[in-house]
């Protein structure tokens, strides 16, 4: 008896809560957008908003939209991988003009989405399709071009003639930021050793710091990162230790302003930006891939480079950009290009 | 009917059901006083969180998917609990349990009728293995199980990061494991509803269509079965009996002939089991896949806040399971439609979630104190064995 009451009083309440709360306007759920506004919402991978790195970046896109462009923004964010065609339907349900997944992790579930809900606009971050829908855009980088940057910096600037790489978890989209870099150490200095290791993590701060400090006691004094908030524990690492950290996706010199050396920009705010302000025209270019690299402005070194790099250097730099925007340099992306690429040194 | 007399004279369910339920309103209230202070009409997001959970059948089959997992993991949590053992090692056992179901579906070619059976024992063996590690640790070497769990998560993380990247098991392009065969599905006409003619049917039929949107699937029903197994298990069988003697008390019941060390070991590999059976269901019904893990997902962290919140009994996991799928599935929605940050959301849920707690661990503090009361009551009275003295 008292067990079934247990669950009939459960229920109750539970019903009695729900009451009320419906009756304070659950309708206005269904409909944010107001007439005539373009809204756009995105779903984050697991590194969630806060990430330090491109889930941010993604969202300051977006914020940049809405007070630009007014354009209504909103966010979901994912905790795990099973979330993630939930959270898309979430904002299929919530009229969205158009819902961006950021990172490659939700590929094969936003494409499945899009197949799903051909009237529904989408785009995503970091995957290439090889057969794209009408009503989907990839965006992707190419990440080794920067990474090639600061790796000349870091080749150039070390002194120790070790420097190091903590990468986030080990899969293509990472190892183009550690070959690219790989690759501008030994250009910069051939004698230089790089230490690479990877966190198995974007969250793991504490890994990163530990990574970077033992990085650091083996002699080295440049550590870059493209590891989302694991990179906050490398950067910790180098301002106890006095070193130098290199920061990834935005300019990361605000985390610590003395010991972020430069940072290996990714401007994913810039591209989400720049497709909200297509879509707010009325244009909407589906079934393509766009890349940003060098020579579209969707990647760079960080504006606050100049405050520690001396200009000689960054003259260099600037001179194989000019390289990498011709075509004259091939940045290596890979296990297989970077040995192709050493070998051609 | 004595039965019914016995739980009357205890007087505790009573009050421990009034204080659940009033913690449950309380921590709405606390809840919504933090939005309030925010800046946000609490009424608006309460609705737009239950609209958001009971709008659309879709939106109830998703909560229920949600809750299927968690119940299973809180099962785990809850069965290592009534032995005195403390799981927080659901977390590790449920990736063990899921890699395992992803080789034993993509590889094993039988009929469905078969394979759907054999890929939930292989995750159940699995979560089973890796929860005995730190069981019989514990009994061999009396290291202590909160200790060695955590340690053990880690290990089945990255185990799980490593084994995807092995050429037999990776998928060329993407950063996850091959894709279980059909025949190891267990969602609702999970492979027809994606096929052309599918997803006419599903535009024509908008109600069908719209609850086939979601990964419905059969994981409740194995979810709902092994909470009526673990009911069984812990009140009507010797095993039960001899498991819960030991987490009362190990010295009386090594006295009483209870061979401890067994029971240690035996208790923490059906906890294992169970959280194994989570990740099983988990790849049957919804992703079919293991995915490179950045982080802990909290299939398994979340199971203890669930048997927490169930007061460590069955039906109070499956109950709060529901309750926690629902505050999981429902809390994403309120961001994009009120725009409230995330954090605040979190610290909404997170108090909502607290005040559940609180009763049921105030009643545990409680049973420790008395404990010495209810020990010797229990080893003088084996008659209780099979009683209600403790249970739902």
């Amino acid at each position: 008896m008292n067990r079934f009451k247990k669950v009939a009083l459960m229920m109750g309440m539970l019903l009695a809560v729900m009451a009320l709360g419906f009756a304070g306007g659950g309708s206005q759920a269904a409909t944010p957008a107001a007439e005539g506004t373009v809204s756009i919402a995105m779903v984050t991978d697991v590194g969630g908003i806060n990430d330090q790195s491109f889930n941010q970046s993604a969202w300051e896109g977006l914020q940049r939209a809405q007070s630009e462009l007014g354009v209504k923004v909103s966010y979901v964010e994912s905790n795990q991988s099973a979330d993630y065609p939930r959270n898309l339907e979430t904002l299929v349900d919530s009229n969205n003009d158009l819902i961006w997944g950021i990172g490659f992790l939700m590929g094969d579930v936003l494409l499945a989405e899009a197949q799903n809900n051909p009237t529904q606009k989408y785009a995503i971050i970091d995957v290439a399709y090889a057969d794209t829908p009408s009503n989907l855009i990839g965006v992707v980088f190419r990440e080794q071009e920067p990474s090639f940057l600061v790796g000349y910096i870091a080749g150039k600037m070390t002194e120790s003639n070790k420097v190091g790489f903590v990468g986030g978890v080990k899969f293509a989209l990472i190892e183009k930021f550690e070959y690219g870099f790989r690759a501008g150490v030994a250009s910069a200095n051939p004698d230089a050793e790089v230490y690479v290791q990877y966190a198995e993590s974007f969250t793991d701060a504490a890994a990163g710091k530990a990574i970077a400090t033992q990085f650091y006691q083996q002699g080295a004094d440049i550590v870059f990162h493209a590891a989302g908030g694991v990179g906050d524990g490398v950067i910790e690492a180098a301002r106890e230790q006095g070193r130098w950290a290199i920061g990834v996706d935005r300019d990361q010199n605000d985390l610590a302003p003395e010991n972020v050396l430069t940072s290996a920009m990714k401007r994913v705010d810039n591209a989400m930006f720049n497709v909200a302000k297509e879509l707010a025209a009325g244009r909407f270019a589906g079934g393509t891939t766009v890349e940003y690299g060098l020579a579209e402005g969707g990647v760079g070194i960080a504006p606050s480079s100049n405050k520690h790099v001396p200009a000689d250097i960054l003259a260099e730099v600037q001179q194989i950009e000019n390289r990498i925007t011709t075509g004259a340099l091939q940045v290596p992306f890979d296990m297989a290009t970077f040995e192709a690429f050493m070998a051609a040194q | 009917m004595s039965q019914l007399l016995r739980l009357r004279r205890t007087l505790k369910f009573p009050r421990a059901l009034g204080l659940t339920l009033i913690s449950i309103v309380l921590g709405f209230f606390v809840g919504a006083i933090v939005l309030l202070v925010a800046g946000y009409n609490p009424l608006e997001a309460y609705g737009i969180m239950i609209f958001g959970v009971f709008g659309l059948p879709r939106y109830i089959s998703y909560t229920i998917i949600i809750a299927a997992p968690l119940i299973l993991t809180g099962l785990s949590v809850t069965f290592a609990f009534r032995t005195g053992l403390f799981n927080i090692g659901a977390e590790g056992q449920f990736i063990a349990g899921s890699i395992a179901a992803v080789i034993v579906g993509h590889f094993v070619r039988l009929p469905i009728i078969l394979h759907v059976p054999l890929v939930f024992v292989s995750a159940m063996v699995a979560g089973a293995l890796w929860g005995s590690i730190s069981g019989f640790l514990k009994a061999r070497y009396g290291v202590h199980e909160v200790i060695s769990t955590i340690m053990l998560n880690w290990l089945a993380l990255y185990m799980n990061n490593y084994l995807i990247k092995l050429p037999f098991l990776h998928r060329v392009g993407t950063e996850a494991s091959q894709k279980i065969q059909d025949t190891a599905r267990i969602d609702i006409l999970g492979v027809w509803k994606t096929s052309p003619e599918g997803r006419e049917w599903r535009m024509e039929n908008p109600f069908w269509g719209d609850i086939l949107r979601s990964e419905i699937n059969l994981g409740i029903l194995f979810a709902l079965i092994a909470a009526m197994v673990v009911w069984y298990i812990i009140n009507r069988t010797t095993l039960g009996y001899e498991l819960r003697a030991v987490g009362y008390n190990q010295d009386a019941a090594n006295y009483g002939g209870i061979p401890v060390k067994k029971s240690m070991t035996v208790s923490m590999a059906i906890a294992g089991a169970l959280a194994g059976a989570a990740g099983g269901i988990q790849i049957m019904g919804v992703t079919q896949e293991i995915t490179v893990l950045a982080a802990m997902e909290g299939n398994g962290f979340d199971g203890i806040a669930v048997s927490l919140i169930g007061a460590n009994t069955p039906i109070g996991v499956v109950l709060s399971g529901f309750l926690f799928g629902a505050l999981r599935y429902g809390g994403t929605k309120i961001q994009p439609a009120l725009g409230a940050p995330r954090e605040l959301i979190n610290i909404v849920m997170g108090t909502i979630v607290y005040f559940i707690a609180m009763p049921n661990l105030f009643t545990l503090l409680q049973e420790r104190y008395f404990s010495w009361k209810k020990k010797r009551l229990d080893i003088s009275l084996p008659k209780e064995a099979g009683g209600e003295s403790k249970n739902v």
